[in-house]
């Protein structure tokens, strides 16, 4: 079976024209472990023939600050070990312990975010941080280029919008005034999938709260009604927020969680933890009491 | 670690230093072959094709389509097999290849040998098997109940055996009970089953390249299998990376040579992670209840038991793991009186059979537990009821068996509770989220850890048990001032070849010595397995070099006119005790071959009558654990912070290698209390991978204190005990009582967590 190595973007369009069932591969974390289990038939029948490798295009390794816009670009070849670096990692902290949770260095070195989005597990740990930042996803196909709404991409478990022959280019993420955090349960301290995540990001200047959950839906889900209460009982300039209302907050939170059991945890345990994930990130947030 | 561990602070690499290991280097450069490694031009590969049912009826296998793929050479099932269709290490209730029934998920139907692996995928997907489904056996207390119908010509029920000690109407004071689980655990070596066949000329025999833990065993049931004498059979250890129980019994090797031999070519067969699931025999999962009677100051009157082992389809070693879970109810404590009840049930599960531990990990779990509810109920401090009842030499177990073994019980628990606890508070002085437990996940702040302490001891018998001989044989060959040793002894990462080589310097005082390839081209050393290979391969090492030093001494004595009982070995001269005679080895044996073989024995035991009483056991080791954890209550995550642990090994030949066993048998223990479980769903394995079957990684593994109980056992050839078992026993159960105790803090409510392994909903969710 073919595997092209494009190392420019057009030819990789080019080719994913010619090919719209190709696989993509870009740090293989996910798909050659797929295959590798047999779960992703290939080279016969109807399956995919022909791979497209997209890491040696240079144009999807690089990341942009657009200071006007108050925005960061990611290109969406670049790396978790690359997100862990600084500037990056001061600038989305929360992407940055997201990753620091993925794999170990090894997958870290190879795994990148365009790929956890085109993976699209409702366990993806870069997932909930994208999705608490509204993140904008730039795809580009012999067709032209579009922006989708991260939410409008993620449409099921293991399934994007993604149409043949289109790639994901970069994505796009505001720099936010504000804390912000992730948090993710797994039966293990390290090198584990998420059982559940959270993700909360607040700013200061729309005095917004939001929280993304992982593992706990066929997709990465927001929380409006937690957020929408959260607006009204936090204090961005005091950094404060009161006992009751971070527990309310939590109990929020856990009633948008749709968890199911399974070999890796209930969906009893797995509401459970995103409540206490969300009380503790919202004290992280606001570590203030008011008087 | 332990400070008494000094890596070459001696000028000789005789027993009792460190020397490097032989093979250490190559391990850690990556040069070092594995059998997975084993290969070269025009072999074969060879792929299983295994049953996705865990109970049907095969109405029909169609392999036609299989043989019209370019590139396959050969596809075999059950008609193929010329010799004993079935195989297993106790009862040979196992078949090669499924005929008329599959019993679990995984079992093997036919195998392939093609140009490519990948050849070798095509054809196993195009064999049709036609099934028809059958009712599953997936509860023990069915089989045990008869209410369902034999999945096995053998019978539902593997084993059943009592134990009646004493008097059993009599009642202590206070009285607790539970009812404990454990879960099914996997060995999970990281060098996956691999072989490499090589058939001789005319198929009149065949060589096998094999990582195993017992070379002559594998030969015995392979003969048997191809319908070959013995000697036809030769078997070469293939670089073996790890074991734990899970080589001892066939997987792929009858397989492998049965391509071999029908292609007259070499084949070579790999497991994939999956596929090791499935084509080893794990940890028997067990429901034991205990009822502990004692008296107001806690000493224990009697221990009443009932021990459940699902043994999953095929028999293995079910039968003897069942005898050590119930021989080890009441633990390293004296027990004067006891009612024990056990069962080794076959289901419809994945085979289980030898692990690390062998039914002592289960028996202790329970029994550690219950020592913590008694002293509880008696007021008494956990390090405080463990003293009182510890067991000492000339103890009759509940067996009626004399404690014959050096039972340094008490100074194995006195020195745990000397080593320092942790200096580091919650999070580490650094206030590092990741040393929390949730660990990388950054879901807990200090402010929401507790940290618990709690303890563990076990006794754990050595070698094989209730009649079996399992000797050990070595060659010893003294020439030109250089030892070659040979033995059959599987060499799995335990360090073998290290202590080998050691005790040869020690006995005969020749710094050289090689050790030879590791094949059947000699009597059997048994299995490395039962903490048995340092006592009997050591022993027979030992007696070989001891002999070929008599002779040596005969030699000399007869040249310079001296008594040989007045030499000696010296460093690396034999020496006139009484006179000033002194010549170097090397110059002694100019010219000279001395070359003597042995075959050590243990000393015989017996099975148990039915009443559960015989002298079945060789000898025993004691060990204590104390555990630290910090428990995040209210996710349920946890974070062992220390394990501390004083373990009986007699005398330790190689302390670096005693601690590298205790620091791995506390990892394997501290994966059992927390994370590791094959999970089934009715009988279909769920987690067959590493993403999903969880083995401890480095945050997760705390540092360990560690202390050497060296006392020699004067029944030990070299006072030395096998230590590989002892650490991952009881570091489980003071795992648990360490997230208990830390419970407990939190709103004064003792948890059971009478399940392991522990799981983060069991914690958080569990209200009791």
């Amino acid at each position: 079976m073919p595997v092209l190595t494009p190392v420019s973007l057009d030819d990789a369009v080019r080719l994913l024209d010619a090919h719209p069932g190709a696989l993509v591969l870009a740090g293989g974390t996910d798909l050659m472990v797929e295959i590798n289990e047999g779960h992703r038939p290939i080279g016969s029948g109807g399956d995919p023939t022909v791979v497209v490798a997209v890491d040696r295009i240079a144009e999807l390794r690089t990341w942009t600050v657009d200071r006007g816009a108050d925005t960061v670009t990611i290109g969406a070849g670049v790396t978790y070990r690359e997100l862990l670096d600084e500037p990056l990692a001061s600038l989305l902290p929360a992407l940055a312990e997201a990753s620091r949770t993925v794999g170990s260095p090894q997958i870290r070195n190879a795994g990148t975010l365009g790929g956890n989005l085109g993976t699209c597990s409702p366990a993806g740990d870069g997932l909930p941080v994208l999705s608490a930042l509204d993140a904008v996803v730039h795809l580009v196909s012999a067709a032209g280029r579009r922006d989708v709404d991260v939410h409008d991409l993620m449409v099921g478990v293991k399934r994007t919008s993604l149409a043949p022959g289109e790639l994901i280019e970069s994505i796009t993420v505001p720099l936010l005034d504000g804390w912000q955090g992730y948090s993710k349960v797994g039966v293990r301290n390290a090198m584990v999938i998420a059982t559940a995540s959270a993700c909360l990001v607040t700013d200061r200047s729309s005095r917004t709260v939001r929280i993304a959950l992982g593992s706990v839906a066929p997709t990465v889900v927001r929380c409006p009604d937690a957020e929408a209460f959260a607006a009204g009982v936090v204090d961005h300039d005091a950094r404060t927020v009161p006992d009751d209302a971070v527990a309310r907050f939590g109990e929020l939170v856990a009633a948008t969680s749709r968890p199911i059991d399974d070999h890796r945890s209930t969906a009893a345990y797995r509401r459970h933890a995103v409540e206490v994930m969300a009380r503790r990130l919202l004290r992280r947030a606001f570590p203030g009491r008011p008087a | 670690m332990t400070a008494s561990v000094a890596v070459g602070a001696r000028a000789r690499d005789v027993v009792g230093t460190s020397p490097a290991r032989p093979d250490g280097i190559a391990k850690v450069q990556g040069t070092f072959q594995f059998s997975s490694d084993l290969g070269g031009d025009g072999v074969l590969w060879g792929m299983t094709l295994r049953s996705p049912h865990p109970h049907a009826r095969i109405v029909s296998i169609d392999v036609g389509p299989a043989w019209r793929i370019d590139g396959v050479a050969a596809v075999l099932t059950a008609d193929d097999v010329p010799g004993s269709p079935t195989y297993g290490l106790i009862s040979h209730d196992q078949p090669v290849f499924a005929r008329d029934v599959v019993r679990y998920v995984g079992e093997p139907i036919a195998v392939v040998a093609a140009d490519h692996p990948e050849t070798c995928r095509r054809a196993l997907a195009a064999i049709h098997v036609e099934y028809e489904v059958l009712d599953p056996l997936l509860d023990p207390e069915a089989a045990i109940a008869g209410t369902h119908p034999p999945i096995h010509p053998d019978g539902n029920v593997i084993r059943h055996q009592r134990i009646l000690c004493g008097d059993p109407d009599v009642t202590g004071e206070v009285v607790v009970e539970g009812t404990y689980e454990l879960g099914m655990q996997d060995q999970a070596f990281l060098g996956l089953e691999a072989a490499l066949a090589i058939p001789d000329p005319g198929g009149r025999g065949v060589e096998l390249h094999i990582a195993t833990q017992w070379l002559h065993e594998d030969r015995a049931q392979l003969a048997a299998c191809l319908d070959l004498p013995v000697e036809a059979v030769r078997l070469v250890l293939g670089g073996v990376g790890g074991a734990f129980g899970a080589r001892e019994d066939i997987s792929l090797q009858v397989h492998c040579c049965l391509l071999a031999l029908r292609l007259g070519r070499p084949v070579r067969m790999a497991y994939s992670r999956r596929e090791s699931f499935l084509g080893h025999v794990h940890r028997h999962p067990a429901r034991i209840w205990m009822r502990h009677h004692a008296t107001a100051d806690g000493e224990i009157v009697k221990i009443e038991a009932r021990f459940v082992l699902d043994g999953g389809a095929y028999a293995s070693t079910s039968s003897a793991v069942l005898l050590n879970a119930i021989t080890h109810t009441q633990g390293p404590y004296r027990c004067p009186n006891a009612v024990v009840d056990g069962w080794a049930v076959r289901t419809n599960h994945l085979p289980c059979g030898a692990m690390r531990g062998f039914g002592v990990v289960q028996a202790c779990f329970a029994h550690e537990s219950q020592m913590d509810r008694l002293a509880e109920a008696c007021d008494l401090d956990p390090v405080e009821i463990r003293l009182r009842n510890a067991m000492r030499t000339g103890d009759v177990l509940i067996t009626g068996q004399p404690m014959e073994s050096v039972a340094p019980v008490e100074r194995c628990i006195r020195e745990t509770a000397a080593l320092p606890l942790p200096d580091e508070p919650i999070g580490g002085h650094d206030h590092d989220p990741m040393r929390l437990p949730g660990g990388a996940g950054r879901t807990a702040d200090e402010a929401h850890v507790v940290r618990g302490i709690g303890w563990g001891v076990a006794m754990k018998n050595l070698m094989y048990s209730e009649g079996f001989d399992d000797y050990s044989t070595a060659r010893c060959r003294l020439a030109d001032g250089q030892a070659t040793l040979k033995f059959a002894t599987a060499e799995v990462g335990q360090g073998f070849v290290t202590i080998a080589a050691q005790i040869a310097r020690t006995v005969l005082g020749v710094d050289e010595v090689e050790l030879d390839r590791i094949d059947t081209q000699i009597g059997s050393a048994g299995s490395t397995s039962a903490s048995r290979q340092t006592w009997m391969s050591g022993g027979a090492v030992d007696a070989a070099c001891r002999q070929v030093r008599e002779r040596l001494f005969e030699l000399v004595g007869a040249a310079h006119g001296i008594d040989p009982l007045r030499l000696a070995i010296d460093g690396t001269d034999v020496v006139d005790t009484a006179g000033e005679l002194r010549v170097p080895v090397a110059e002694a044996t100019a010219g000279v071959v001395i070359d003597e073989t042995v075959e050590y024995h243990h000393r015989p035991t017996e099975e148990l009558d039915e009443l559960g009483q015989g002298r079945c056991h060789t000898a025993f080791a004691f060990v204590a654990h104390r555990a630290v954890v910090d428990v995040d209550p209210e996710l349920g995550l946890v974070k062992v912070v220390q394990v501390a642990t004083a373990q009986d090994v007699g005398r330790a030949l190689n302390p670096l290698s005693v601690v590298g066993q205790i620091e791995g048998g506390i990892a394997q223990g501290l994966g059992l209390a927390v994370m590791e479980e094959i999970v089934q769903t009715d009988g279909v394995i769920r987690n067959a991978s590493f993403t999903d079957y969880l083995l401890p990684t480095f945050l997760d593994m705390p540092p360990v204190v560690a202390s050497l109980v060296e006392e020699p056992d004067p029944q030990a050839p070299l006072g030395a005990k096998g230590v590989g078992e002892p650490p991952c026993i009881s570091s489980t159960p003071a795992i648990v009582a360490a997230i208990r105790d830390a419970l407990r803090q939190v709103d004064g409510v003792g948890r059971r967590l009478d399940r392991v392994p522990v799981r983060p909903s069991d914690i958080a969710l569990e209200r009791q």
